[in-house]
């Protein structure tokens, strides 16, 4: 029983595996390859259509391919493989099925055994009907199992019958039972019979290897087709002579005899054929794979880049047999590189262009900057220096003994040349930094190079001729900016007779045509400079100059000034350098004769400022002509009545007729004055006038008539101020006086102003006046809006012993002006409500005019005015915190005398108090 | 006697350190060349006007720039007038911003604004701090009885 019980269990177990095992699907196998069900991709194969043609192959050639190619084979090899793995899967299955067959079987033959046990008669039925097993001869694995379990099985086993034993009925009984056993045995080997025909039936219908591979082989081609359908690529196969063997083409432009069998060289022509075939032998020699771009300039293409992709093809025996070969056009995509290059090169020129300015940008700022550094610099060294010479100055007319004259010669000297050298810095920085404006006032050339003449004979220590040509086409009267053109007269004089030691020096004056030619009124601004933003900045002011002083009847003339002098001439080799700044003709000439070298630089700038040009010529040891030319306006004599330029007017009151239209001028050594225009000066001059000027006795300003008087306050404002002090016989008025004589003519506007301004204060007002208003304390009168500053103000006037009013701002400066007469006025320039530069542009209105019209139009209505005194101007003291010269400038413009800086220190109080009042 | 002394070197050292450091210029001592017995607080009462009128000023200044749109006239006016006031009492430092402040405001540049008024207001309140306590060991130096050295 337990045998039995045994072969239940595993019968059990193999039904348990024949259902998990059985595949209903022998094809299932398939599906470890990737691919899918044939069905299905065949499907949607035929609805695609192929287009076959694009192909063209040398099919024997693929056929030699696959078989002998390295690649082929191993492609082969590869299907192959796949047969055989789903083969070995079938067989693998059959086995299993054989397998139950012949368990099946077993457990049959164990029954018979059982049965033949029992009845050994019998037993040579079981013997006959071995033959019949399933497995049949060929499988010699299975046979033993059987063999084995035949071991294990035979032993005795009884079928159980009711019937008595060995009685008739038993038997009877026993053999229908074994019948029917028997029968039922029969019955399913015929089934398993069966089966097993059907499932070998089933193998035999399974295709040969080659149909399949073939099949695949099919399936494979399509999809390629599929995929490469639109691609723009182009693959081939050419054999080691580079012929084609094989190729595909999207696009054929080509019949097949047109290119199978021949090379690159021999279908195409034109750019980049060459280079190909090359490519390919080399990839084809070298055995390594590679990618090249190659541009075709082919007829057939025109111009098109195909990226090229080309292997080595090895056959089985590793020997090169060809290569193949894959291309696709890239033309749009190169282009569009290219582009892209393109770009990024001009953006990288573009970002190298963009710092560079950038950096001259901030070069040029970093300039400007230094440069107005140096501007406010030289103002504020200006000031004090101006205090230690004039008070050397002043020592100098005091009782000295020999030598202290001796040393205070040489500090006069000293600090003259060092506010000289300032003095150009400030003109060249202002020049520069384009904060220079210049005036359009009418002047008359004649008696400006008279001037100029005189006071450079003044000065005089040489032998030397002075003399002035002015030409009788020149106008009377012109239109220009006269301290500059005074200033570069005077500084080429100078310079002329310090390189001069015999002969003469000549300025020669004439009317030339317009240079530019056009008959433009305009004149033309002469770009020579670097600064050509600062010229063309000029020509705007000067227009705007001109704007502001409509005058009607205009003409331009040019005007020609030829310095001519017999001096030692300049090296040709010196000449280049001549006009740039702290050149001179040579390291020898500086130690020799001094100077900053900033005149020639300051003087071009002018002139050019000016619009006109400024050029030299000269020869070594026989003399150097410094010519320049300005374009002028020319009024009508008929409208100079109304000029009120003070220098006009002083001209104009002084000169007789015959004075005015003379054009020749000469300065003699001794004789000094001009020998045929003003005979009576000769009288006038002091003998010992080539001393400096400061040893001007009192006496001999006083023996000057008014005239002249007037006139070099025009001309020469120090020297007239120093006559004013002696004039007034007090030391501190010659304090104001601040600027030193010095040969060049100091010709800022504001000092000349101040000076002038002093100087008509101090001609209307007599010496009674003068004692009259010491007398009496100043009224002074301090607008300032910052309690701070009125505080420290208001404690420094008590030191100096004054009192003052303070008021807040502009308006109330007005008021208190209208109210009461002050002597002086502290005006601070910003301030809340009214800037000082209104309240002074209407206190200077109502002074000129007497009335407070202009201060009623601003908002201020006007007071009981105490009594208005024509020709009386309160001085009025700028008090700014912007130390730029601008400001400066902007102050003069609006009618204030002088400016002192913030903060105030209780010296410039007191230099301001003594300069104006007392 | 000892204590007056070690008070007025410390003085001498203390204001010597506000000239080194750049927090007063020439100005101060010009101020303190105006005080005089007749006028014994003078400095103190300028400083004490240069206190409040900077107050005021810096409080106008916060608002301004604190508005929608910025009038840049008139947080220049501002400056101006704390520069000058600032110049005036020799505050030097705080003159300095107001230079650069002023440069912003004419750039309107908020941001260069907004950092300028934070250093004037610092550099305000040191110098506030140091002058006080310069005025506090002149104090000192006073009841101890002792003058105060002046300063070259």
């Amino acid at each position: 029983m337990v045998h039995e019980m045994e072969d239940d269990h595993v019968e059990d177990m193999e039904v348990e595996v024949l259902s998990s095992m059985w595949p209903e699907d022998i094809d299932e196998a398939g599906k470890r390859f990737n691919l899918e069900k044939p069905g299905l991709h065949e499907d949607m194969l035929e609805d695609l259509a192929f287009v076959e043609e694009p192909s063209i192959v040398d099919f024997k050639r693929l056929v030699e391919l696959t078989s002998y190619s390295e690649k082929g084979s191993s492609q082969l090899a590869y299907l192959v493989k796949n047969w055989e793995y789903k083969q070995e899967n079938a067989v693998r299955l059959l086995r299993e099925e054989l397998e139950n067959l012949s368990k099946q079987q077993h457990e049959v033959q164990l029954k018979k055994l059982e049965i033949f046990e029992e009845h050994r008669f019998e037993e040579s039925y079981v013997g006959d009907k071995r033959p019949v097993s399933v497995l049949g001869e060929g499988y010699e694995i299975f046979q033993d199992v059987p063999k084995k379990r035949n071991d294990f099985v035979v032993q005795d086993k009884r079928v159980e019958i009711d019937a008595e034993y060995d009685t008739v009925i038993y038997w009877k009984q026993k053999a229908l039972h074994l019948g029917k056993l028997l029968e039922e045995s029969v019955q399913r080997e015929h089934i398993l019979l069966e089966k097993l025909e059907e499932s070998i039936e089933n193998l035999e219908k399974q295709s040969s290897p080659v149909e399949e591979l073939s099949q695949i082989l099919k399936r494979a081609d399509n999809f390629l087709h599929f995929v490469l359908q639109n691609a723009p690529v182009v693959i081939g196969h050419q054999d080691n002579e580079l012929r084609y063997r094989f190729i595909y083409n999207h696009f054929p432009s080509l019949r097949e005899e047109d290119i199978i069998g021949k090379t690159d060289v021999e279908i195409f022509k034109g750019g980049g054929v060459k280079e190909s075939q090359d490519f390919k032998r080399e990839v084809l020699e070298r055995g390594i794979p590679g990618k090249r771009e190659i541009t075709f300039e082919t007829e057939l293409f025109g111009a098109k880049t195909f990226l090229i992709y080309v292997e080595p093809v090895f056959s089985k025996d590793g020997e090169k047999i060809g290569v193949n070969y894959m291309g696709m056009e890239i033309t749009d995509q190169v282009k569009k590189r290219e582009k892209m290059a393109k770009l990024r090169e001009e953006i990288a020129v573009q970002k190298a262009k963009e710092k560079e300015l950038n950096k001259t940008i901030h070069i040029t700022e970093e300039t400007m900057r230094a440069k107005q550094m140096l501007a406010t610099m030289s103002h504020e060294i200006r000031s004090p220096l101006s205090g230690v010479v004039s008070m050397a100055e002043i020592l100098s007319t005091t009782k000295l003994d020999k030598d202290q004259k001796q040393l205070l010669g040489v500090m006069l000297s000293s600090g003259d040349l060092v506010l000289q050298l300032i003095n150009d810095i400030l003109d060249l920085s202002k020049v520069e930094s384009g904060v220079m404006k210049l005036e359009a006032t009418k002047f008359r050339p004649r008696e400006v190079i008279k001037h100029v003449l005189q006071t450079a004979a003044a000065s005089l220590k040489k032998m030397l001729i002075l003399e002035g040509h002015v030409a009788d086409d020149v106008p009377l009267e012109i239109i220009g900016d006269v301290l500059r053109i005074r200033q570069i007269l005077t500084n080429l004089i100078s310079n002329a007779i310090k390189f001069t030691h015999q002969g003469k020096v000549q300025i020669n004056l004439y009317v030339i045509p317009d240079p530019n030619s056009e008959g433009k009124q305009e004149p033309k601004i002469n770009t020579n400079t670097d600064d050509s933003s600062i010229s063309s900045k000029t020509d705007l002011q000067l227009n705007g100059n001109e704007e502001n002083e409509p005058q009607l009847h205009e003409t331009v003339v040019w005007i020609r000034c030829d310095v001519k002098d017999t001096g030692i001439g300049i090296p040709e080799t010196a000449l280049p350098n001549l006009f740039k700044k702290y050149m001179q003709a040579g390291a020898d000439t500086a130690r020799k004769y001094g100077g900053t070298g900033l005149g020639l630089a300051i003087c071009k700038q002018l002139v050019e400022l000016m619009g006109g040009h400024l050029t030299v010529s000269s020869k070594e040891h026989c003399g150097s002509t410094f010519t320049f030319i300005l374009p002028h306006k020319v009024s009508h004599p008929c409208d100079g009545s109304d000029d009120t330029d003070e220098f006009g007017d002083m001209a104009g009151n002084e000169s007789s007729d015959d004075d005015i239209t003379c054009g020749f001028f000469q300065f003699q050594p001794h004789t000094l004055g001009s020998v045929f225009s003003s005979k009576d000066r000769i009288s006038v001059f002091p003998e010992d006038l080539y001393s400096i000027s400061s040893k001007v006795t009192h006496k001999e300003i006083n023996s000057m008539d008014d005239d002249s008087s007037c006139f070099d306050t025009s001309s020469e404002p120090e020297s007239s101020s120093k006559c004013n002090s002696e004039n007034e016989n007090t030391n501190s008025t010659a304090v104001a006086s601040c600027s030193p004589s010095s040969k060049e003519d100091h010709v800022e506007t504001w000092e000349a102003r101040k000076d002038s301004n002093r100087s008509s204060e101090c001609s209307s007002s007599g010496n009674r006046e003068e004692v009259a208003r010491s007398a009496r304390k100043p009224k002074i009168l301090l607008v300032e809006d910052q309690m701070v500053n009125v505080m420290v103000a208001r404690r420094m006037m008590k030191q100096l012993n004054q009192d003052m009013d303070v008021v807040g701002n502009g308006a109330e400066a007005v008021r208190a002006v209208q109210s009461c007469t002050y002597d002086l006025i502290l005006m601070d320039v910003c301030m809340p409500v009214m800037d000082g530069l209104q309240a002074t542009r209407l206190i200077r209105s109502y002074e000129t005019t007497g009335n407070w019209d202009e201060a009623t139009k601003a908002g201020v209505d006007p007071h009981d005015s105490p009594s208005y005194e024509p020709g009386k101007r309160v001085p009025i003291i700028a008090m700014t915190a912007n130390a730029m010269s601008e400001s400066a400038e902007e102050c003069f413009e609006n009618g204030m005398d002088s400016f002192i800086t913030k903060p105030v220190t209780l010296q410039k109080l007191k230099q301001c108090l003594e300069q104006y009042v007392e | 006697m000892d204590a007056v002394s070690q008070l007025q070197r410390q003085f001498v050292e203390y204001t010597t350190s506000l000239y080194r450091e750049g927090y007063l210029d020439d100005q101060f001592t010009q101020l303190q060349k105006l005080q005089d017995e007749s006028n014994p607080d003078f400095v103190v009462e300028v400083v004490t006007l240069f206190f409040e009128d900077s107050e005021k000023l810096l409080n106008n200044l916060t608002t301004a720039l604190q508005q929608e749109n910025i009038d840049y006239k008139q947080v220049d006016a501002h400056v101006h007038q704390f520069k000058g006031s600032s110049s005036s009492i020799g505050a030097q430092r705080v003159k300095n911003v107001c230079v650069v402040f002023r440069n912003y405001c004419d750039e309107k540049n908020l941001d260069g604004c907004v950092l300028c008024l934070q250093q004037a207001k610092n550099e305000y309140i040191l110098i506030r701090n140091k002058l006080e306590a310069l005025f506090n060991l002149e104090q000192q130096i006073l009841q101890a009885g002792g003058s105060v050295p002046m300063m070259a």
